[in-house]
């Protein structure tokens, strides 16, 4: 029997804590619409996504109805577009057109796959696709894009990286005018997942089915929320399992949506990715769970502590809610999409420094940070390059999604709206790695034995 | 199939009333109320059966915000509950 008290929890998480659904991803293999007519795979992939995701949206809001739980976005990834590109050739802008109709057709928030995956090396197509990023996220308006650089396998593809920080740079750019938006569309990865919902660095990889439905969760207001009522006499090990609690409840309503969206449109469910994706909204910061856990300000020195015990303690909690867990899944710390970094980034506690050590131990990256408009493109590949090198020794992913202000410098901000937020620029240090980064080639994959584990002699 | 009916609001005459005959005129079935008021606070939590209802939980929660104006009214199908608290 249901109890007064489970409902009464529930209906305080979604009405005073923010919980909700961030995202339902449909994936769609785009393998099929290959060509060797650019023309003519453009229109197959516009007929296929739409006979895929033209119900999307709709059955979204229905399951909002019936849950009576938020579902921020409805999203499509597709497979990387560079792997068409390569069979049809010609203006790869064609297909970030078509995709950016299809997405407005059906009615979807994002359409993420504008990608190419060079992490060993270039093939037909990557090169070209690379090159029009900037064009694609200045002339469209849903399209999302990425490129992954590096694996813990191959290594990182350092000619990539060099490529990748000029690009940044041309899609800012090429935005200025609308706040450097192109940027922010626009993630460099090291081991990218093939089936995470999460934009802007959703794909779909080529291991994956024809068609599948993702399902991103979100909830750092409740975690924060479940450990404030807490209170602080609680040691660490005990606030590890109020968030594995919490991260359990969540999770459970995301395989709910999954499977319940996945029966309706009749296409199999993949994953549950299980993280705590912040907003801009106040009481949906993953900083200040952090600063509820004890820390004066996000950024502190201990930061890098408490963040390694939230993200594992959301993925201990997560995996057992649901049958399938996938995606990035860990906690986010995008600076400008949350109140408590945007707030600490401001202040000069949080600095980029501190945020690199944070992604050795959240579960993406350097995410949605603003720097000078006047960082050379070579400091953004070293940047990248950094980023990458955590992500390829520790095994995880890591990603990078800087946005150079245009224009501006330290002291000024920039204003996204809507999820994506807004952010101070941040101090970075611009002592020059441009020799590095013109020499190219590939930092080799590191050697996995030889590890000096404990216990070991 | 059933779903949970939850208001909370101001104590007035008439919300049961009100709440009740919204369901009896979408032909849900109410098979358990809870309701308590708080110093001069209603709350209510109700179990209804939808299998036999001849409209949409969305359409049931737009006429119950018209009928039963002024309160903070839910309806959310029992499986959200279910699924979040059990194993």
């Amino acid at each position: 029997m249901l109890n007064m008290s489970d409902i009464v929890e529930t209906i305080t998480m979604i009405q005073d804590e923010n919980l909700d659904i961030r995202t339902i991803t449909m994936g769609i293999s785009l393998l099929d619409c290959c060509d060797s007519d650019i023309d003519r795979s453009c229109e197959k992939v516009y007929e296929k996504i739409y006979r895929c995701a033209k119900d999307l949206v709709k059955t979204g809001c229905d399951i909002e109805q019936k849950y009576g739980i938020p579902i921020i976005n409805k999203r499509i990834s597709v497979t990387p577009i560079a792997m068409l590109l390569g069979a049809s050739g010609g203006d790869p802008l064609k297909y970030a057109l078509t995709l950016d109709r299809v997405a407005k057709d059906v009615g979807v928030n994002f359409i993420g796959g504008f990608s190419a995956l060079v992490h060993k090396g270039f093939s037909p197509g990557d090169k070209e696709l690379i090159e029009a990023i900037p064009r694609a996220l200045s002339e469209t308006e849903f399209v999302c894009s990425s490129v992954n650089i590096g694996t813990s396998k191959a290594g990182i593809n350092m000619d990539a990286v060099r490529t990748m920080g000029r690009i940044v740079r041309e899609a800012a750019e090429l935005t200025a005018d609308r706040q450097c938006i192109g940027a922010a569309k626009l993630v460099v990865f090291c081991n990218a997942p093939e089936d995470n919902p999460f934009m802007a660095g959703a794909f779909h990889g080529p291991g994956e089915p024809d068609c599948v439905i993702n399902v991103g969760v979100s909830g750092p207001g409740v975690v924060r929320a479940a450990l404030a009522k807490a209170g602080d006499d609680l040691d660490l090990t005990q606030v590890a399992d109020i968030i594995k609690k919490t991260a359990f409840k969540i999770t459970r309503m995301g395989q709910l949506v999954g499977s319940e969206a996945s029966k309706r449109l009749g296409v199999p469910f993949g994953i549950v990715d299980l993280s705590l994706a912040p907003t801009p909204a106040i009481g949906d910061s993953v900083a200040h769970i952090l600063e509820e856990i004890g820390l004066d300000m996000c950024g502190a020195h201990g930061t890098t502590a408490a963040l390694a015990m939230l993200n594992d303690a959301v993925k201990k909690g997560g995996v057992m809610a649901s049958s399938n867990v996938g995606g990035l899944s860990g906690a986010f710390i995008p600076v400008s999409e949350d109140a408590g970094m945007i707030e600490a980034a401001r202040s000069g506690v949080l600095t980029i420094e501190k945020l690199e050590a944070m992604t050795a131990v959240c579960s993406v990256g350097l995410d949605m940070i603003v720097i000078p408009g006047d960082t050379p493109a070579e400091i953004i590949s070293a940047i990248i390059a950094d980023e990458a090198a955590i992500g390829m020794v520790n095994f995880k992913t890591t990603a990078v999604r800087v946005i150079p202000a245009i224009g501006k410098n330290e002291g000024e901000e920039l204003e996204f709206g809507g999820l994506l937020g807004q952010g101070p620029v941040m101090k970075i240090n611009k002592t020059s790695p441009a020799k590095m980064i013109k020499r190219g080639g590939r930092i080799p994959a590191p050697l996995h034995s030889l590890k000096k584990y404990i216990g070991e002699g | 199939m059933r779903a949970v009916i939850t208001v909370i609001g101001k104590d007035m005459v008439g919300i049961l009333a009100k709440v009740s005959t919204t369901c009896a005129e979408a032909n849900a079935n109410v098979i358990e109320v809870t309701q308590s008021v708080l110093q001069e606070f209603f709350c209510m939590v109700m179990l209804v059966d939808i299998a036999e209802m001849n409209c949409e939980l969305g359409e049931l929660n737009e006429r119950m915000r018209n009928n039963v104006p002024g309160m903070t009214i839910h309806i959310m199908h029992e499986d959200i509950f279910n699924s979040m608290h059990r194993i």
